[in-house]
């Protein structure tokens, strides 16, 4: 018999929202007393207040289970209710319906540093943060220099933590954190923070935590990277439902192909909206996977296609497209053209090929110009297509986050040595004339 | 091993049991408000004197010079106005602070799951470390005026414990009211300017003329302070029974209610936080 440690059955979580323009999130007395007024004079309509309840599903039919000694990665988009399943988890807030067994004592690290006080000084947040997180008096006694030697923080026990830098802040509070010795953790995103050498660190813990002591571990995250290292399982959330749950490498497979909410390709089947004008319309723009047009999931590593479909309404005009490569924080990182050439009336197709290997992962947008002449551009539209590129690379460092940089090319490198130490006394001279000899 | 379920409206069985093995949490969190509490100020803890001292001075000659109140025979009216100031200053600090202190901590709330009784509950500690110090100023002016308890001392216990209840259990009732009606935030300073003016706090409870005195020991406020007096001052009249029941019986009630209340809405804190 298989042994489950976490079983989630039917789980789901409501929430009222209120709809109402200008409001404070918490109800104030005088609304509710207005309401339970107006409730006295039945021929009060509610709507006359402008307002309505709705009810919103943020988790629906959630069932899996969790065996003990594995990690289970929790991955979806934003808002898809990854962290309302770890708060129902961690009996922080109750689902709606179902019914959650647990069959161990549960530590949640939801955010990093829960709990810090400002005033206090780092020796003291320690041992009130791992009070929080449930450990007990004597154990962080007994962990404490080991915490403080992980946070690197010795000079500065003594110190307020708002004194802190904010990279000491995290660091001391992941080393709380990470001591805990629960049977079954709960951590939400804690690879969002602290600098690459610190999240390295983060990693290996995790690692250990996991492998070494048979502990259960619930990890949600964007990173993909980490997730596919870190779990072998995982669960594919998508709009409170859970959309696919196995294997941790083809749940986040299903979850790259579909996850692009970007609009890769669009297709105008009226040509009086399509974009354009009176001479050339654009008929249809896709961007795709350059070995695989059927895959919509863009790697760093591979080549992309975009292809752009046009009609020409009157002949012989010298024209070409350009496009504007823009990324997710608004920079230009490349323009490219077609050839210009005589276009008669009548269907076009152009194809551009980006290399493998040279965008950094992330969001892009693309701007398209038609241009005459080779000079005066006659139609342009921002943002025609939008897609995401993905790193799916094996790594050689264990860096899991993206790295910095517009353009991530692979260059060509070599290391040489290592060379022998030159002596004090003139060596550089006796190494040439041994040469020449 | 243990198995914990969670069910959709299940109130937790071993609620009362996490309460206990949470206690450290309870002690930490307390410690924290006493640290926190005078930190970066000049005169730290002396604040804790000062400030029931001046009082004392002000009550002392508003009520004695001004309105000319006297004190039953034999007992120095500062002494009368500390007695009741002792159990005032403790009730109007514990619970200003218990039902604020959700919404303080609201970060642990949404964040970490633990007994949300603790809170409210450790945040009266703070008020009570205060509570000890007056008690240590009201000894020395005992000495200054050469004024020895008899054995009615014995008593205090009894009405610090109600002291106690009488603060937690209306800063649980306003404490979950606060955390989904933020109105009651602004309500929490004007309970205390108000009871300030209904308890015997500057007087003493034989001056409420007796067709008001069943109105008067509602607040449970009046039978702590009657109850701190009587077993303080030696040759202070004796308790008129019924007004200490009227104000146990109201107390016990809060408590009650307050808990019960506060456990009701506690399941869904952390959504509306």
């Amino acid at each position: 018999m298989s042994d489950v440690i976490i079983s989630v059955e039917n789980v789901g979580k409501k929430y009222a929202i209120l709809h109402q323009q200008e409001r404070a999130p918490y109800k104030t007395l005088r609304e509710t007393l207005i309401k339970s007024t107006a409730g006295l004079f039945r021929r009060r309509d509610e709507s006359q207040h402008g307002r309505t309840h709705e009810e919103f599903w943020a988790l629906k039919n959630i069932s899996f289970e969790v065996e003990r000694g594995k990690v289970l990665g929790i991955i979806g988009r934003n808002g898809a209710g990854k962290s309302t399943l770890l708060k129902v988890l961690s009996r922080i807030t109750q689902p709606s319906q179902g019914r959650i067994t647990l069959r161990g004592r549960v530590a949640s690290l939801l955010e990093v540093g829960t709990g810090f006080h400002q005033e206090l000084t780092g020796r003291e947040n320690i041992f009130l943060n791992g009070s929080i997180l449930g450990m007990s008096h004597a154990e962080i006694r007994s962990k404490f220099d080991e915490i403080v030697a992980f946070a690197g923080v010795e000079k500065f026990l003594d110190t307020p933590v708002k004194r802190y830098s904010s990279g000491m802040y995290v660091r001391l509070a992941f080393a709380v954190a990470a001591h805990l010795e629960p049977e079954i953790l709960v951590v939400d995103e804690v690879l969002a923070v602290g600098d690459a050498e610190f999240q390295k660190k983060c990693m290996s813990k995790m690692q250990d935590v996991a492998s070494g002591t048979g502990r259960t571990v619930l990890f949600v995250s964007h990173n993909m990277i980490a997730v596919q290292s870190l779990c072998e399982q995982a669960v594919l959330l998508e709009r409170g439902h859970l959309k696919s749950a196995g294997p941790a490498a083809s749940v986040i497979a299903s979850y790259l192909s579909e996850s692009m909410e970007s609009n890769q390709a669009v297709t105008w089947d009226d040509p009086e909206i399509a974009p354009g004008n009176s001479i050339v319309r654009i008929r249809c723009i896709s961007v795709t996977d350059g070995n695989d047009p059927g895959s919509r999931s863009l790697s760093m590593q591979t080549e992309i296609r975009i292809e752009t479909e046009y009609t020409v309404h009157e002949s012989n005009f010298l024209l070409h497209i350009t496009y504007h490569l823009v990324n997710d924080q608004g920079i230009t990182v490349l323009t490219t053209w077609s050839k210009p050439t005589v276009h008669s009336a009548g269907s076009y197709r152009a194809i551009c090929r980006i290399p493998g290997n040279l965008l950094n992962s992330g969001g892009y947008f693309l701007k398209l110009i038609i241009v005459e002449n080779e000079n005066s551009a006659i139609y342009w539209k921002e943002d025609i297509v939008s897609f995401n590129v993905i790193d799916t690379a094996e790594r050689e460092t264990a860096y899991m986050g993206r790295e910095p940089g517009i353009v991530q090319p692979i260059l060509e490198w070599s290391v040489e040595g290592p060379f022998q130490q030159a002596k004090s006394d003139a060596p550089l001279v006796t190494a040439t004339r041994d040469r020449s000899r | 091993m243990s198995e914990l379920i969670i069910e959709a409206g299940r109130t937790e069985k071993n609620y009362w049991r996490d309460l206990w093995r949470y206690r450290e949490l309870f002690y930490f969190l307390a410690w924290r408000d006493i640290l926190v509490r005078y930190k970066q100020t000049v005169m730290g803890i002396a604040w804790a004197v000062v400030r029931p001292l001046l009082m004392m001075v002000i009550f002392t000659i508003i009520f004695s010079r001004v309105a000319k109140l006297q004190a039953p025979a034999a007992i120095p009216y500062a002494l009368l106005v500390m007695a009741g100031m002792l159990p005032w200053q403790f009730i109007s600090a514990a619970f200003a602070a218990s039902a604020d202190s959700l919404v303080q901590n609201s970060n642990l709330v949404s964040k970490i799951y633990f007994p949300r009784l603790i809170v409210p509950a450790s945040s009266v500690i703070t008020s009570f470390v205060d509570f000890l110090i007056t008690m240590a100023l009201i000894a020395m002016m005992m000495v200054w005026y050469r004024f020895v308890p008899d054995w009615r001392l014995a008593g205090l216990p009894l009405f610090v414990l109600l002291a106690f209840l009488a603060s937690i259990g209306v800063g649980l009732w306003l404490c979950a009211l606060n955390v989904e009606y933020r109105d009651f935030r602004y309500i929490i300073p004007f309970i205390v300017q108000f009871g300030l003016y209904v308890s015997p706090v500057g007087f003493s409870s034989s001056v409420v003329p007796f067709k008001w005195r069943f109105f008067f020991s509602l607040n449970p406020v009046v039978g702590v302070i009657d109850g701190f007096r009587w077993s303080l001052l030696r040759g202070q009249p004796l308790i008129w029974w019924p007004d200490l029941a009227n104000s146990i019986g109201v107390t016990v009630f809060l408590f009650i209610s307050g808990t019960w209340y506060f456990r009701k809405m506690e399941r869904t804190f952390a959504d509306i936080i």
